[in-house]
């Protein structure tokens, strides 16, 4: 009789404390999103995600939702967020326009590896074919940009497919994922089982078990090496395995160069770090890519703008690629050793086997081609001696004032070069830019996403007048959320990429590169974002300082010299060490 | 400035080098959408497919693509490699005709009185190793299975004689050098990948590589 009584008991105390919940598709998702430790969402609701919208109400506490502009500025806030954070971002857009405007974030997150978790509404299950009001088919639209992307239909999918987005969102090679929702499922009522994260999934790898034999390879190969080069990317950053490529590279002394995603990995002013790769990379690292006889590629998938023409790239290297995705060996260059897995995991083997070197005449070598750029190119851009004002001075300045500790989020064009090539960092994951796709406007709501990601540093969106003019619209959301950013337009009145190469490819035929702006001051101010002005050096400073101390959104637009080049270059078609100087 | 057209260097031999028929293998999770997925990898790089056949595999619930494109060896590993990389495939294998049996269905349809006054059935029969499906009055129906030449061979021999439709299947082939998937799918629903798993031809480097 007792015991059945206990036995009772402990039945009614285990149903009390499984957590199977009753309610809505739409409210077991949110749900689902707080056990995946979702904090914030950027969105904009729609007639298709009006049940989860309606839901979302009622947890205003746990889950903050910024109301975007544009579904392109969502989805590019939500990068930001996860670049500068390490953690998923998410976005909720409606369907048909709503999800159609997520395309080039997604394409963008699919190319630079970002991990998102996007959620879109969809027509009634039962409409679905029958070109229904926002009715556009979203799955397959979304399949070439998507790490994976799934259509629910019935409620009792959406935890296990949230679950699911998750993980593949965030393992392995990052990368975005879709949901669609019909809104049926968003409304159906039933009672759920209790949320489990996913951690396996039998058709999908995300990273394999280390085989010791390749590291040891790899080893051989760097030990024997005269003239070994490190080139990184933002694969160091993904694994967050920035402490094991430091140890890395100073027990070897091998000279580093990173590609622009990963940049920031390690200090700029750390002795091994030589600089940047490809197009606009400095002039030693491109040049000695073709004298390197070992090139060890960590996390980095050798893009045409880093390697310029292939044919002619490293050909007298040995290479050794350390990589997540398999699909990256061997894609561009070939690799000698190939060492697939998770650079967290494979860095610290290879320290260990690796012997501890200094490369003194071979770190020499970069630094005289770099003394070579200082004296050409660099010291006229950091400190120019004419009347006009160069991007560089002003990156000098952001140096000098914040010390390298701010994150740089910069659109794309001639000033991401500069700020790439000039911008100081001592932290990772503070250089924040649209690397493979290359997206116009992403800047200024990628900025405020990553002050999201990065509440306690200053974030400083260094944007052109071009791309400025692509995403405006997000000064709406600073205004009405207070993403304390900092916006700075540096304006050479053109489209100066395109430019500079119809400059020096097209004969100089400006086509419809001269490109008007509006009174940038006066449109902050019509959204109550402080802003000025400058167009003379003397007052230079002293705007930035205002706009770094100000505390909250600060828009400054920097007059620049008009037809400014970045230089170096490697003209397209040209090999690395071609690169030219002017 | 360069006068170096980059399209052109683009299509320089190498890529192009030993083209040959390749079957492409896909074990994968029987879902909606991961047709286009693996098909638009194709037709990213403006590769044509020849043929497509996806059935069920020897195992239950696991679908197996048979892929026929011709191409170099380089452009295949890749594409195999990309495949692979989907969410929801699990193995991608690729082999050249020799590593390979594999088969097609044809099926002709001539009309009953053209061939029955013009040539004998019976020789159609013996010499392309044809079988009537149908016989009708007004029409009649073959069916051969074979290789491309053969299936192809009676196209031939039947244009003469009023070739009212014809209709020829995807390939379907069977890896020659293959212990088929069942060991394997162990290795995928483990936990922790084993050595097996993590077998992968560009760490071995060796011959053994699309042959399991």
């Amino acid at each position: 009789m007792e015991t059945a009584q206990e036995t009772i008991q402990q039945t009614e105390a285990k149903a009390e404390t499984s957590k199977t919940f009753k309610g809505t598709g739409s409210q077991v998702l949110l749900n689902g999103l707080i056990e995946e430790g979702v904090t914030t969402i950027f969105g904009y609701p729609g007639g298709a995600i009006m049940p989860i919208y309606d839901a979302l109400y009622d947890y205003a506490d746990k889950l903050e939702h910024i109301l975007v502009r544009h579904e392109q500025g969502g989805i590019h806030a939500a990068q930001g967020f996860a670049r500068a954070s390490g953690e998923v971002g998410i976005v909720f857009a409606t369907s048909g326009p709503g999800a159609t405007n997520l395309v080039t974030g997604l394409a963008d997150a699919q190319i630079d590896s970002t991990p998102l978790v996007c959620i879109t509404g969809q027509v009634f299950a039962h409409l679905l074919g029958t070109d229904a009001f926002q009715e556009t088919d979203v799955i397959n639209i979304t399949t070439p940009v998507t790490k994976w992307n799934y259509q629910v239909t019935d409620a009792k999918e959406i935890q296990e497919v949230l679950a699911k987005a998750f993980y593949i969102a965030k393992s392995g090679r990052p990368g975005p994922v879709l949901i669609d929702i019909t809104k049926n499922a968003q409304l159906q009522l039933e009672e759920f089982p209790e949320y489990v994260k996913c951690n396996h999934i039998r058709s999908y790898r995300p990273k394999p078990k280390i085989r010791i034999e390749y590291i040891e390879q790899a080893a051989e190969l760097i030990n024997s090496a005269k003239k070994p080069f490190i080139l990184f990317g933002q694969g160091v950053i993904l694994g967050k395995a920035e402490q094991e490529f430091k140890a890395f590279i100073e027990k070897t002394g091998i000279p580093a160069a990173w590609t622009i995603m990963g940049e920031s990995a390690i200090p700029t002013s750390h002795p091994l770090n030589v600089g940047m790769l490809g197009m606009h990379g400095n002039y030693g690292p491109n040049v000695l890519t073709n004298e390197a006889d070992v090139i060890i590629a960590i996390g980095m998938r050798f893009d045409d703008r880093v390697t310029g023409r292939l044919d002619k790239y490293a050909k007298q290297a040995r290479v050794v690629h350390l990589d997540i995705d398999p699909a990256e060996i061997d894609k561009n260059v070939k690799a000698e050793v190939g060492v697939w897995g998770d650079c967290k995991e494979t860095l610290p083997l290879l320290t260990n086997l690796v012997n501890e070197n200094k490369h003194e005449d071979w770190l020499a070598k970069f630094k005289e081609y770099n003394q070579q750029e200082i004296d050409q190119v660099i010291t006229p851009e950091l400190y120019p001696t004419g009347d006009e004002m160069t991007m560089g001075e002003v990156l000098r300045n952001i140096n000098e004032i914040c010390g390298g500790d701010a994150v740089i989020v910069t659109d794309v064009g001639q000033h991401q070069m500069v700020a790439c090539r000039y911008a100081n960092f001592n932290n990772t994951r503070s250089n924040i830019t649209s690397g493979g796709l290359g997206t116009m406007g992403f800047g200024l709501p990628a900025a405020i996403g990553a002050k999201y990601g990065a509440p306690d540093k200053t974030v400083i969106a260094i944007i052109g007048d071009g791309g400025f003019q692509m995403t405006p619209q997000e000064l709406g959301t600073i205004m009405q959320f207070g993403a304390a950013v900092k916006i700075l337009i540096l304006n050479n009145r053109f489209l100066g990429m395109v430019r500079q190469w119809q400059q020096l490819f097209h004969d100089k035929r400006y086509s419809f590169v001269n490109i008007t702006s509006p009174d940038f001051v006066a449109l902050a101010k019509s959204y109550y974002i402080e802003a000025s002005k400058v167009d003379e050096r003397a007052n230079l400073r002293q705007a930035l300082e205002t706009m770094i101390n100000h505390e909250g959104s600060y828009l400054l637009e920097v007059m620049v010299g008009r037809e400014n080049n970045v230089f170096p270059m490697v003209p397209q078609g040209m090999s690395v060490s071609e690169i030219r100087l002017k | 400035m360069s006068t170096e057209n980059t399209l052109e260097h683009k299509t320089t031999k190498a890529d192009f080098d030993g083209k040959q028929e390749y079957t492409i293998t896909v074990y994968a999770e029987n879902r909606i959408g991961l047709l286009n997925r693996i098909a638009i990898i194709f037709s990213k790089r403006k590769i044509n497919i020849e043929s497509l056949n996806t059935s069920p595999s020897e195992i239950d619930g696991i679908h197996r693509f048979n892929i026929v494109i011709q191409e170099g060896y380089e452009v295949v590993r890749k594409l195999a490699r990309q495949i692979e990389k989907q969410i929801e495939v699990l193995k991608v294998y690729f082999n050249t005709n020799d590593e390979i049996i594999w088969q097609e269905l044809a099926l002709y349809k001539v009309s009953t009185d053209e061939i029955a006054e013009k040539v004998t059935v019976e020789r159609l029969l013996r010499q392309y190793g044809a079988s009537a499906v149908v016989i009708r009055k007004d029409y009649t129906v073959f069916a051969v299975t074979g290789h491309r030449e053969e299936t192809d061979a009676l196209v031939k021999a039947l244009e003469p004689y009023e070739l009212i439709e014809f209709v020829r299947s995807a390939r379907v082939a069977i890896i020659k050098d293959s212990a088929g998937f069942h060991e394997k799918l162990k290795e995928f629903e483990a936990f922790e990948p084993g050595e097996e798993l993590v077998e992968n031809e560009f760490l071995e480097k060796g011959e053994k590589i699309f042959t399991m």
